[in-house]
């Protein structure tokens, strides 16, 4: 009997052990697939972020019905920050990754510059020359490796509320409003200044001042980074120019104090609580969705002062997939001009193929919601005008952010001198 | 015993003839070489059955407790970022003097505390008036104890969500609801003191009627008679309250501390939430409620430095052990002086 407990103790252990032992390894152990399935097709497997549109709008079933030797898996995370981690954590371990990955363009020179060998160089693929400039040159390393191919931009215009602008004694035809401020964003803040004094609701004229500070850094082709990497944001005049603007809008209290995409913003915007916001054109979406039908007609779009580029992703392939070829194929495809105007017709996602920005389908779109404004002609005017240059630096995404937490400061009554010196004090703290 | 094995017809019959005082010695001398096959067997049994069944629970606990606690410190002497993890820098402790001197780790450790303090005290205080009414009898207790622990079975995310809503400042129930007193809107977020008060609510909310329910089970235990002679002597309902429940059920309120205090140190996910999007990472664009939780996940998931964000969890560790410890003197300390 003793015996006989003993044995089944030991056996308990040994079961325990090896059920730990497997979970471990199940952790550890990669998950990247052979790439084929028992049928003998190729699996490309996708990870993606957000809204892409790449499968919302049914091009993989498109692609996978034109080959079908080809089946693709993609697997779609909602929100790019949790996605980011995840990658870095698997290109560190370099196991579980897919056979194409998304970048987003805030990462895609910290990839370039940490883990381009992790990605195939796509520079060789025939038929990828028909992008706009900038944007391929945001993910060439140094040494003419492309890590990835561009899928949408977000070229910029302001947002406007045509009727609280006739309320205000503005003109509120775009011809006309975009005249007010071309060619300067101090203009553009000015007319906040009419605004605000001729309006008589209690609504703000522009939603933050974050919004205007980002569409005025973006505009020019340099921002926290120079070309060789070097931080300049302390003495970057683009960014001395837009801080003093921002932070004089929001001390003049032209801003409703919202942060974009942040509670109180969405209400903000079906209950008319700000008059302009600057839009990149993946903007338009979330505004017709969450201003909703009551609004329809009453927003309009028009040229913003300056041509300025805020976001945008590309599509990687990774270096060890052993589809490889395959998998570059899948992108050149995805990212060609007629995939890309797809995109946007279904769901106004910017392209970033020069080619597609000529074609009529872009350049003749409107969009109902905003008055029937010409979308297509005034995105796609801003997309001429962002600088053929577009430098990135490794953390441009926290930068940016610990600037809009500064910006907050001002909006909540602290002095700009004392706001800069915190801003700069945290940004020493997260780059060293 | 000893005939159950084939060995022991080895010693016994010869040592037989040496006389009856001789044989028990003589016998147990020549049975000893025998005895570590069948009864060691059989200790080892009892002595090891023991450990081999609770083995799985150390496994577990060695995988994936003890190990990444010793590899977080390991991280901590090193300057590593996320992205090249295999990259290591050794720092020794300069990550620890670091965060010394940082001004967003005080900041952090006060806002723990402030926070901590305003929801362990009101909550433990809520909890135990809430067990004390519903330990009278009551229609319908079972509905009443249900109730109480149903904020505690939501989620944090979910909870925390509904509350920032609450909270908004334009838009908020809150605000309008204050707006009826004519109280001007409230930037919850943005303020330091409101915006750690509304934290503190959501901890409140999940956390009273769990609380409150172990103060029940304990009271539940108090024998009857103690009321009766408390009553007897003539004790007041306020005075039985004082000198027999609460007594009676100290030894439940000291686990709720630990609890809450352990809790409090590691409050997380209701900041994060209520900050949403980048000023949940840093607990407030002015770091007004930043917590040594948030302040962690900054430095690992915004900044990617995980030798900073592995300091601060070890800081955290350290805190705590530093608290237990603190506890553990003033507790001899007391036992020593009465």
């Amino acid at each position: 009997m003793g015996r006989a407990r003993k044995l089944f103790g030991t056996r308990v252990v040994a079961a325990a052990s090896v059920a730990a032992l497997t979970l471990v390894a199940g952790c550890s152990g990669g998950g990247d697939s052979d790439g084929k399935t028992e049928d003998g097709k190729t699996v490309i497997t996708m990870g993606l972020f957000g809204v892409m549109g790449i499968k919302e709008t049914g091009l993989l079933e498109k692609y996978m019905e034109e080959n079908p030797d080809v089946v693709i898996k993609a697997e779609i995370a909602g929100d790019e920050q949790t996605y980011y981690t995840a990658l870095q954590t698997r290109l560190a371990a370099g196991s579980g990754l897919k056979d194409i990955q998304g970048i987003e363009v805030g990462r895609a020179k910290e990839l370039a510059d940490t883990r381009a060998d992790r990605f195939a160089d796509l520079s060789g693929v025939p038929d990828t020359d028909h992008f706009l400039p900038w944007k391929q040159s945001q993910v060439t390393t140094g040494d003419g490796r492309v890590i990835g191919l561009g899928t949408d931009i977000g070229p910029m215009a302001v947002c406007y509320r045509k009727d609280m602008f006739e309320e205000a004694g503005l003109p509120a035809d775009r011809e006309e409003v975009a005249a007010l401020w071309d060619g300067d964003w101090s203009k553009y803040v000015e007319v906040g200044k009419d605004f605000k004094k001729n309006f008589k609701g209690d609504a703000a004229y522009l939603d933050s001042a974050s919004g205007l500070f980002n569409a005025m850094i973006y505009g020019s082709s340099e921002q926290f980074y120079d070309k060789s990497g070097k931080l300049i944001y302390q003495d970057n005049p683009a960014i001395k120019d837009a801080w003093e603007l921002a932070t004089g809008a929001a001390r003049d209290g032209l801003t409703a104090k919202l942060r974009q995409f942040q509670p109180g913003w969405d209400p903000g915007l079906a209950n008319s609580s700000f008059a302009t916001t600057v839009c990149p054109a993946w903007m338009l979406a979330h505004i017709s969705e969450k201003a909703g039908e009551a609004n329809k007609g009453k927003w309009d779009v028009a040229k913003a002062p300056k041509g300025a580029n805020w976001g945008g992703s590309f599509l990687g392939v990774m270096e060890n997939s052993p589809v490889k070829e395959e998998a570059k194929k899948l992108v050149a495809w995805l990212t060609a001009p007629e995939q890309q105007e797809h995109i946007f017709k279904e769901i106004g996602n910017f392209p970033s193929s020069a080619k597609a920005l000529e074609s009529p389908a872009v350049t003749g779109a409107e969009s109902e919601y905003f008055n029937n404004a010409p979308i297509g002609e005034v995105f796609g005017a801003a997309a001429q005008d962002i600088p053929d240059e577009q430098v990135l630096g490794p953390k441009d995404g926290t930068i940016k952010d610990t600037f809009s937490q500064g910006l907050q400061l001002v909006e909540q009554g602290k002095s700009p001198a004392e706001a800069w010196e915190t801003t700069d004090e945290r940004i020493r703290k997260a780059v060293d | 015993m000893a005939t159950s094995t084939p060995a022991s017809g080895l010693g016994g019959p010869q040592s037989g003839p040496a006389g009856p005082t001789k044989e028990s010695p003589d016998d147990r001398k020549g049975a000893r070489p025998r005895r570590p096959w069948s009864t060691l067997l059989h200790r080892f049994d009892i002595k090891a059955a023991p450990y081999a069944f609770v083995a799985p629970f150390f496994v577990v606990f060695g995988a994936f407790s003890l190990y990444p606690l010793l590899y977080t410190a390991w991280i901590s002497l090193h300057d590593v970022e996320l992205a090249t993890m295999d990259i290591m820098e050794w720092e020794g402790f300069g990550n620890y003097s670091q965060l010394w001197q940082d001004d967003r780790f005080w900041n952090a450790l006060a806002n723990t505390f402030t926070i901590g303090v305003i929801s362990t005290v009101p909550q433990l205080l809520m909890a135990l008036g809430l067990a004390h009414l519903l330990n009278y009898k009551l229609k319908g207790s079972a509905f009443f104890r249900v109730a109480a622990l149903t904020p505690y079975a939501t989620s944090i995310g979910a909870a925390a969500l509904v509350f920032t809503m609450l909270f908004e400042r334009d838009f908020g129930m809150i605000n309008w609801f204050l707006s009826l007193f004519g109280v001007d809107n409230v930037d919850w977020e943005s303020s330091k003191w409101p915006a750690q008060f509304a934290i503190s609510s959501i901890v409140i909310w999940r956390w009273t009627g769990y609380n409150a329910l172990l103060y029940l089970a304990a009271m539940q235990a108090i024998p009857q008679e103690r009321y009766e002679a408390a009553a007897i002597d003539g004790a007041s309902r306020w005075q039985q309250f004082t000198k027999v429940t609460v007594p009676g059920i100290r030894s439940t309120i000291v686990f709720t501390i630990v609890l809450s205090t352990i809790g409090a140190t590691q409050l997380f996910g209701e900041p994060l939430i209520f900050g949403q999007g980048p000023n949940g990472v840093s607990g407030g664009a002015d770091n007004q409620y930043q917590t040594l939780g948030l302040l962690l996940y900054e430095e690992g998931w915004k900044n990617y430095e995980m030798g900073r964000a592995a300091t601060v969890a070890w800081a955290m560790f350290l805190l705590l052990i530093l608290a237990f410890v603190l506890q553990r003197v003033v507790k001899r300390v007391k036992s020593r002086t009465s």
